[in-house]
């Protein structure tokens, strides 16, 4: 695949592998956590930590849209299915995080309702205008990246006059996430989370831009890398980090020169903020009520905004106790420091969210790398 | 035709019987009745394609000779593919290409089929006939007569169209032992083509997700190549195709039905260019991705260059490559050395990557 294989060559990687072997200072640790649960993926299906000097650590970040999905709000989305009759149309992954009383939408759909997974915002728009006599709520996640999409079917709503087209806004933000780690008592105070760097988001930083990094850069003196989501990328990311951390530099570097600028998709913000307004706090799972990190639809497009359309309160609702989704989503914990990975929780039976997605530290760790927690025996 | 309309004061020639209206007509509750409707959908659809001295016999079963000193193998599939026709095929040659190749997969020629319909009243006559010649077909370059069947209607919205459920029996030749259990350490992995084009060409037709490609299933039956196979090396240990999960799924069967690991070479095997492409937009990994005309060959490593050689000597083989080794691993991992250097472990296949794809 022409400007794909070009960033998957194992060759280059190797001699990026010589080069980190030799400009990591053998006499320290290196811990950079990758914000997006794209490097999460990346990392674990080309076997990337395989390539990296044993004293460089790769801590997942919580950017993996469904996995901070809080439990109410899938509650929502399954209610809106099942008691309001409504058509609710999602991404694929959304599909399968469990909510309360051992449901997901999966298995809402097979108690009848009707819940179909959709590849974009305009597909659930056509969904709309196919069943005009029923009502379709788009039940929208994600960070920058699906936001511009979500904008736009509502924009276009609007203009066709579709009357029975909403959407359940649960878009939310990276730079106040990141922000909320970095402000994290196991971050700040105790250091139990060690943090020499970032890697930035890929797509997120195409629609955003590389400026809204800059504060953490100068505010708490870590570098920035933003990375591409191919292997490689990933790797020249790690050796810029490393980089910096020698130099003592903290900036925002850009490695994913290809598709991002300082300034980002002006187009995109702008339909963005046309349609969407800040929530004041927002419940992210694992990192708890995050203060102006998750947008809302703005009031001139009330009618299309679900939570306003159907009777539908937000009630949070408490992870499984011996879930530990949330210090891991928090760099605290390693998916193998759950009690319950593995065993109970499995993608098969997820008791957490990031057992869900492939992007989740935990369903990245069980389907690529377990093989590195247990001795095998090779012939 | 002889008969003239009796309106017109002609006669109609004795025993004479409309035939179906196949342009326009429909199957409706009658066709699953058991009267004279169903009996002559069957006649000039099923008896029509199928035709042989099993069905000739007019009886409600087949009864079959088999020959001296062998084991049968049985083998049954259900087939609900959406959409019923796709690039490269459709769900006739599909129902008769999954059990055949599931027969073969036991080391044995696979012989007699039996054929069941389950149709959605409303259903056209002429996709039925056509799906139903599409399997005579199959069954004829398989060497397979389809020996009983059955059909049944059910309500409008209660099917999707048709399903087919296919059983097929065959004979294995004395001396051959193959099963998903007998892989041993030092084996060799083999596979007889590319992966995810079955899977990638049916995606590609749906509904919500059409794309422009030139990808077409690789629907197909494999006895010719698993009897080339067997005929260079009698002691093949596994022989398995790998349909839904994809090539993934399947050997992690095999490595925990025979209780071992496997280690692959991701650059060894084999992926179309447009597959991968396509793959790639939808966020699919390939090795998860449904085939319907490739397997999977263990054997033991002094036979595997013979082994090899056969397969690309046959049509259905020509792409065949070594993949990678069976290990001995308590766990029963099949891990993967990948293209970019490092090493990971390929999973079952978790959910479903894609709905209804056979």
């Amino acid at each position: 695949m022409k400007y794909i294989d070009e960033f998957r060559d194992g060759d280059v990687a190797r001699k990026i592998a010589d080069r980190l072997a030799t400009e990591a200072r053998g006499d320290r640790q290196y811990s950079f956590m990758e914000f997006c649960g794209g490097h999460t993926h990346a990392i674990s299906r080309y076997g990337v930590s395989e390539l990296l000097p044993t004293n460089v650590r790769m801590i997942h970040g919580p950017g993996c849209p469904v996995c901070v999905l809080p439990i109410g709000r899938v509650d929502m989305a399954i209610k809106l299915a099942l008691e309001h009759d409504v058509i609710v149309c999602t991404y694929g992954d959304t599909m399968r995080v469990p909510a309360s009383d051992s449901l997901s939408l999966t298995k809402a759909k097979a108690r009848g309702g009707d819940i179909r997974m959709v590849y974009s915002a305009a597909d659930a728009l056509t969904v709309a205008r196919d069943n005009p006599e029923r009502q379709v709520v788009f039940f929208a996640i994600g960070f920058e990246t699906t936001t511009p999409p979500t904008a736009l079917a509502i924009l276009r709503a609007q203009r066709e006059g579709l009357k029975n087209f909403s959407v359940l806004c649960c878009h939310v933000l990276t730079p106040s996430a990141i922000t909320h780690i970095l402000e994290s008592p196991e971050v700040r105070q105790y250091g139990t989370v060690p943090i020499d760097g970032f890697i930035g988001p890929a797509h997120v930083s195409i629609v955003i831009g590389a400026a809204p990094y800059e504060h953490f850069a100068e505010e708490y003196r870590k570098p920035v890398v933003i990375a591409g989501f191919e292997p490689l990328d990933v790797m020249q990311a790690i050796l810029m980090l490393v980089r910096q951390v020698n130099d003592g530099r903290a900036h925002v570097e850009n490695e994913f020169t290809r598709a991002v600028d300082r300034d980002g998709n002006l187009a995109a913000q702008q339909k963005v903020s046309e349609v969407f307004e800040l929530r004041p706090s927002f419940e992210w799972r694992g990192l708890g009520e995050v203060p102006y990190s998750a947008l809302k639809i703005r009031p001139a497009f009330a009618e299309f905004d679900a939570e306003r359309r159907f009777d539908v309160g937000y009630k949070p609702v408490a992870d499984n106790k011996a879930c530990e989704c949330g210090a891991i989503l928090r760099g605290v914990k390693k998916p193998t420091d759950c009690k319950i990975f593995g065993t109970v929780c499995t993608p098969e039976n997820p008791v957490g969210s990031c057992m869900v997605s492939s992007e989740g530290a935990c369903a990245a760790h069980y389907a690529y790398g377990r093989f590195k927690d247990i001795p095998v025996v090779t012939a | 035709m002889n008969a003239r309309d009796d309106s017109k004061g002609g006669t109609v020639r004795a025993g004479y019987v409309r035939p179906l209206d196949i342009r326009n007509g429909r199957i409706d509750m009658g066709h699953g009745a058991g009267g004279r409707a169903a009996a002559q959908l069957i006649e000039e659809i099923f008896l029509a394609a199928f035709d042989n001295p099993f069905l000739r016999q007019g009886n409600d079963g087949a009864s079959l000779a088999i020959p001296q000193g062998s084991r049968l193998v049985m083998a049954t599939d259900a087939h609900v593919i959406s959409p019923l026709f796709f690039p490269g095929g459709d769900i006739g040659a599909l129902s008769v290409h999954g059990t055949v190749n599931d027969v073969a997969m036991m080391g044995a020629t696979p012989l007699w089929l039996s054929a069941s319909f389950i149709l959605e009243e409303g259903f056209p006559l002429a996709d039925l006939k056509r799906i139903v010649q599409s399997m005579a077909a199959a069954a004829r370059e398989a060497g397979v007569a389809v020996v009983t069947g059955d059909t049944k209607v059910v309500e409008q919205g209660k099917g999707d169209g048709v399903f087919i459920s296919t059983t097929g029996v065959g004979v294995v030749p004395h001396g051959i032992d193959v099963s998903g259990a007998n892989a041993r350490p030092g084996d060799v992995i083999l596979l007889s083509g590319t992966v995810g084009d079955h899977g990638v060409a049916v995606l590609s037709q749906r509904e919500s997700l059409e794309f422009e490609t030139t990808i077409v299933s690789d629907t197909a039956a494999l006895n010719g190549l698993v009897a080339d196979m067997l005929a260079v090396c009698p002691a093949i240990r596994t022989l398995r195709d790998p349909t839904r999960g994809g090539l993934a799924t399947t050997l992690n069967e095999i490595a925990r039905q025979s209780g071992v690991g496997m280690l692959l070479d991701e650059a060894a095997i084999p992926v179309k260019p447009e597959v991968d492409a396509a793959c790639e937009l939808l966020g699919l990994d390939p090795l998860y991705v449904a085939n319907e005309g490739k397997l999977i060959a263990i054997v033991p490593a002094e036979h595997g260059e013979a082994v090899l050689a056969a397969m690309r000597a046959h049509p259905r083989g020509a792409d065949a490559a070594r993949i990678g080794i069976v290990q001995q691993d308590a766990h029963h991992f099949v891990q993967m050395n990948t293209r970019f250097g490092g090493r990971r472990v390929v999973d079952w296949l978790s959910g479903e990557q894609l709905p209804r794809i056979c």
